[in-house]
């Protein structure tokens, strides 16, 4: 058997049991242990791709999360002053009526108060005209019995009474 | 990328060949030396070590596994021969022979000439070689067959139970032997398959290519083992690597696709005056399809044999200076055990890059072969 001519038999055999290796093998070995591993590529693959996803989906989430708190915060902030100018519009008005109310109660006293000095007035000219009458009688009773003298007294009593 | 690739994986194995040849021409020429020498004292010196006839016979085939000489007993496993002539079959074990020095049913082991360690005829009733009969076609179970159905079975045996360990654990991480085999399986799905023939196609001759790889690595691995029933220089038989080389050949030639035939017959971006009259480019393409498989067959064979040639050569070295004086063979050791040590680690790599370069090489012409128009 030379170095360099190949032997017959060994081909021979060679032939054989190479392509039972390459059947067998292909067959049973290659065929499920290449599918396994690329199902399991296609898995790892499959499992940071929803990784990824579910990242992306929280940065979302938390930048909606922000969104809506800047909203709040800024409903809250035209809440409170909208409160405040309404307030302030309250009180304005309040006020208002107040002056009005007390301009009314003012305007009134001082109406109770002018009624009440003619009716004074009026009680007062009626008390001074029975006094009158009353001097005058007491006057005239006098005397209507000396003559002029009646007349004089007559006379200076009308300059003493004055109205007011 | 792959160009890049290529030409380092060249540079790398253009190295270790020139190393390998300049580390193994040494010791050869001392033996061949040596062999000439002996051969006139032979008579005179029965047990003179000839280092040549020890390196060949071992890395050659034989039709019995040599396990050790003790003294003068030869221990060896007798194999079957199987033998068809004149339209005959016979089939006995090598052990009838005695090592070459008895007939059998009319033939013999040659021990001499250019038929050395054939099955030849003798003339009838003597034991002479008869010269003009031809030579019986030879089916032996050999040595290197042995050690091919033991490398079959180990392969069957761990790829089975690694493909049963995949279907057992879905989709979790691998185990064990599993864990293993797995990056070389990746690595031989995407930097050889997926590299060489494109994503498009890879998947369909995957399964060859790892067969091919595991075929070649794990044989090239056995023949480093120094015990039975490693040791067989398989990977390093000419018969061996011719059948794979033929294999990615005759493949190639039945995958060919309309471009890789009108490559060769009808060589695009060439004058025509180099295509008629006379058809200079297709003979030198039909000379370069039939070089490929050939030079696949050639380096893989010579990488492997080198590596069995250095091997056995150092061992070979404390022997010969053994026999000059004892202190010699001694002191040699401190040399020649470390030197093989190293040279084994070199081996194991040039197992793996000789497994890997056939490998690519082969889905290289493939992808050749099944490439689609693309100018």
């Amino acid at each position: 058997m030379e170095l360099i001519s190949p032997g017959l038999g060994l081909v021979f055999w060679m032939i054989i049991s190479f392509s039972i290796v390459v059947f067998v093998l292909g067959k049973f070995a290659w065929k499920p242990i290449l599918k396994s591993i690329k199902d399991r590529e296609q898995s790892i693959e499959n499992a940071l791709q929803a990784a990824e996803k579910a990242k992306e989906e929280m940065k979302a989430l938390i930048f909606n999360n922000e969104k809506l708190k800047k909203e709040a915060i800024e409903e809250r902030d035209a809440l409170l002053s909208e409160a405040r100018k309404i307030k302030d519009a309250i009180i304005e008005e309040a006020k208002v009526k107040a002056k009005e109310e007390y301009n009314r109660i003012i305007e009134n006293a001082k109406e109770s108060i002018a009624y009440e000095k003619i009716a004074a007035m009026t009680e007062l000219k009626n008390q001074v005209a029975m006094l009158s009458i009353n001097i005058a009688e007491k006057v005239l009773e006098k005397e209507l019995s000396e003559g002029s003298k009646q007349q004089d007294f007559l006379n200076k009593l009308l300059d003493d009474v004055k109205f007011n | 990328m792959l160009v890049k690739y290529k030409l380092f994986l060249v540079f790398v194995v253009c190295v270790l060949m020139i190393n390998i040849k300049s580390f193994g021409s040494e010791p050869a020429e001392t033996s061949h030396k040596e062999a000439t020498a002996g051969n006139h004292s032979e008579a005179l010196q029965e047990e003179k070590f000839n280092a040549g006839t020890m390196i060949i016979d071992h890395i050659l085939d034989a039709h019995e596994w040599h396990l050790m000489t003790i003294g003068n007993t030869h221990i060896s496993i007798p194999l079957p021969v199987i033998l068809i002539s004149d339209g005959e079959l016979h089939v006995f074990m090598s052990s009838r022979f005695h090592h070459g020095h008895s007939t059998y049913k009319g033939f013999k082991l040659e021990k001499e000439g250019k038929n050395k360690g054939k099955i030849v005829k003798t003339k009838a009733g003597t034991d002479e070689t008869d010269e003009n009969a031809p030579l019986p076609i030879d089916l032996s179970i050999t040595k290197n067959t042995v050690a091919l159905f033991f490398s079959v079975a180990l392969l069957l045996i761990i790829f089975l139970s690694v493909a049963r360990s995949y279907k057992r654990n879905q989709n979790k991480a691998p185990k064990g032997l599993q864990s293993l085999i797995e990056p070389i399986i990746i690595f031989v799905r995407d930097d050889i398959a997926r590299s060489a023939i494109g994503e498009k196609k890879y998947e369909k001759y995957t399964p060859y290519l790892l067969t091919l790889f595991f075929f070649i690595f794990i044989n090239n691995l056995i023949g480093l083992i120094p015990i039975f029933p490693g040791g067989a220089n398989l990977t390093g038989n000419i018969a061996v690597t011719m059948t794979l080389a033929l294999f990615t050949f005759f493949i190639t030639q039945f995958l060919g696709k309309k471009t890789y035939w009108g490559h060769i017959f009808n060589t695009p971006g060439v004058p025509i005056f180099m295509k008629l009259p006379i058809p200079i480019m297709p003979v030198i393409e039909m000379i370069s399809m039939i070089t490929k498989p050939f030079v696949l067959m050639v380096r893989l064979f010579a990488n492997i044999t080198a590596g069995h040639i250095i091997a056995l050569g150092f061992i070979s070295l404390i022997i010969i200076l053994g026999k000059i004086n004892m202190g010699l063979g001694y002191g040699i050791t401190v040399i020649s055990i470390p030197l093989s040590i190293f040279m084994t680690f070199v081996e194991l790599l040039v197992a793996f890059i000789q497994a890997f370069v056939f490998t690519l090489l082969t889905a290289l012409y493939f992808s050749a072969a099944v490439e689609e128009a693309h100018h």
